[in-house]
């Protein structure tokens, strides 16, 4: 039996996980996803990053819950998305919290892009990968930080890439060919988030896990982001 | 490019049904009272809306021993908290000390929540956290195998700033259409109130609920049906 000492090493050490009853043998397997969010769709525009995300809950094939906000800012400068377990989301949204409260604790007047946070989730995803015990999830990473824009994605086995256009789940079968038809260096915001409703369109007719209700977000350039929230219902 | 969840169960059903419904000023828990061992009902009036504290309590459906022990763990801590604290513990609380046993032993719980309350903060709450640790804030929660057939019941009949009354009712008209469907569901309708002046606890036998479809009115004695002539056939 694959025991060993599961040590609290430094990954895993939040206040979530130094939780109030853990017996050795529970993380070692790879479990599976009860509450699911599907597709999430990612661009890179003119002057910053547009995400969309329906706000679905599926619970095997019901449609269980349909106000999950699975799309967040992080910090000053990011965005993320997920697909997935949304339990394993919330708690990745935990680990966040905890990097973004510790980096404004130096103080410094430094603040982490969505670069490093892309990397520091690459390297939780697919550690918790090698221990056999993912996070189930399919994240969207992007953000804007002096200017420079960045797009990126990692999932539960850890592969990761950034690019000006990404996508999880359904949403890579159906949106990303759209995408790399229709996408340009200079979309406007318009031209950008009518490329998206495309996408999500498509999706609600071909995906039977997506539901007709959307979250955008959207970040600018610039020091400060700014956040768009909204939920469209369409047919 | 993604893992496709290969392993993607369909929830296992969980032979409960419980409900908890905010309404303008507090919250209505309500459940079934069926425990089930299989084709048995080893209980047929459980409780199984428990109190975590004076001001929150929690609906437990899924495995019977798995839900208790949570809520023992809970009222444990909840307990130590409200201490340290010098005031009652704040619903929220309460839910996310769930949300942490649920989320950290997901491979070995088998059991979906509904946690209610009513604190000075927020008033009237509701948390919603189904298998695998996900919790949600919702102005109404269903759950256990019972709750498949309430969803459109609820899409339809379900509406914001409900009084007391109006939520009560639609709580038990609730819990009486899914037992009416469902086979792990039975036995009576049980709710708890939850406002800024206390707990109120009902209990509904099934001869003060509505009848449903193809339901007969109850009678004392198959004699007394007897003895009013023959029986009227069954329409189909």
């Amino acid at each position: 039996m694959l025991l060993g000492i599961l040590g609290m090493n430094s990954l895993d050490c939040t206040p979530a996980t130094n939780s109030l009853i853990r017996s050795e043998a529970d993380s070692q397997r790879t479990l599976y996803p009860y509450v699911t969010g599907t597709s999430v769709v990612g661009i890179k525009y003119k002057d910053g990053i547009l995400l969309a995300a329906d706000m679905g809950g599926s619970y095997g094939s019901t449609l269980r819950y349909k106000s999950v906000e699975r799309l967040k800012p992080v910090g000053k400068h990011s965005l993320i998305g997920a697909s997935g377990e949304i339990s394993d989301f919330q708690e990745i949204m935990r680990y966040l919290d905890d990097l973004i409260l510790s980096d404004n604790m130096w103080d410094d007047g430094n603040s982490l892009g969505p670069k490093e946070v892309h990397n520091y989730l690459t390297r939780v995803m697919y550690n918790r990968r090698n221990k056999f015990n993912p996070l189930w999830n399919s994240l969207v990473l992007g953000g804007v930080k002096n200017g420079q824009k960045y797009l990126g994605t990692v999932n539960m086995i850890g592969v990761h890439y950034e690019d000006n256009h990404v996508a999880t789940g359904f949403g890579n079968h159906l949106a990303l060919p759209l995408l790399r038809d229709e996408w340009h260096e200079n979309l406007t915001f318009e031209e950008g988030v009518i490329l998206l409703e495309k996408c999500m369109r498509v999706l609600l007719y071909r995906d039977r896990s997506a539901v007709n209700k959307l979250q955008v977000l959207f970040s600018l350039c610039g020091i400060h982001t700014s956040r768009l929230l909204g939920n469209c219902c369409t047919v | 490019m993604d893992v496709s969840a290969g392993d993607l169960n369909a929830p296992h059903s969980m032979g409960t049904t419980i409900i908890g419904v905010t309404y303008d000023g507090g919250v209505v828990l309500g459940a079934d009272s069926r425990t089930s061992t299989g084709m048995y009902v080893a209980n047929r009036a459980s409780d199984k809306i428990t109190k975590l504290t004076d001001n929150v309590y929690m609906c437990r459906s899924g495995s019977a021993a798995d839900s208790q022990i949570v809520s023992d763990y809970v009222r444990y801590f909840l307990h130590q908290h409200t201490i340290q604290l010098g005031q009652p513990s704040t619903v929220k609380v309460a839910a996310n000390l769930v949300r942490l046993l649920s989320y950290n032993n997901k491979n070995m719980l088998q059991t979906g929540l509904i946690i209610g309350g009513w604190d000075k903060y927020e008033g009237g709450k509701i948390y919603g956290i189904p298998l695998g640790g996900t919790i949600l804030e919702q102005p109404f929660a269903i759950g256990g195998s019972g709750s498949s057939y309430l969803y459109g019941f609820f899409d339809q009949a379900w509406k914001e700033g409900m009084t007391q009354e109006e939520a009560e009712q639609l709580v038990v008209k609730a819990v009486s259409l899914a037992i009416a469907r469902d086979g792990a569901s039975g036995g009576v309708v049980r709710t708890v109130t939850i406002n800024s002046e206390g707990v109120t606890r009902k209990f509904y036998p099934g001869d003060k609920l509505s009848l449903w479809h193809e339901e007969l009115e109850p009678q004392n004695s198959l004699l007394d049906i007897l003895s009013t002539g023959s029986p009227e056939p069954m329409v189909s």
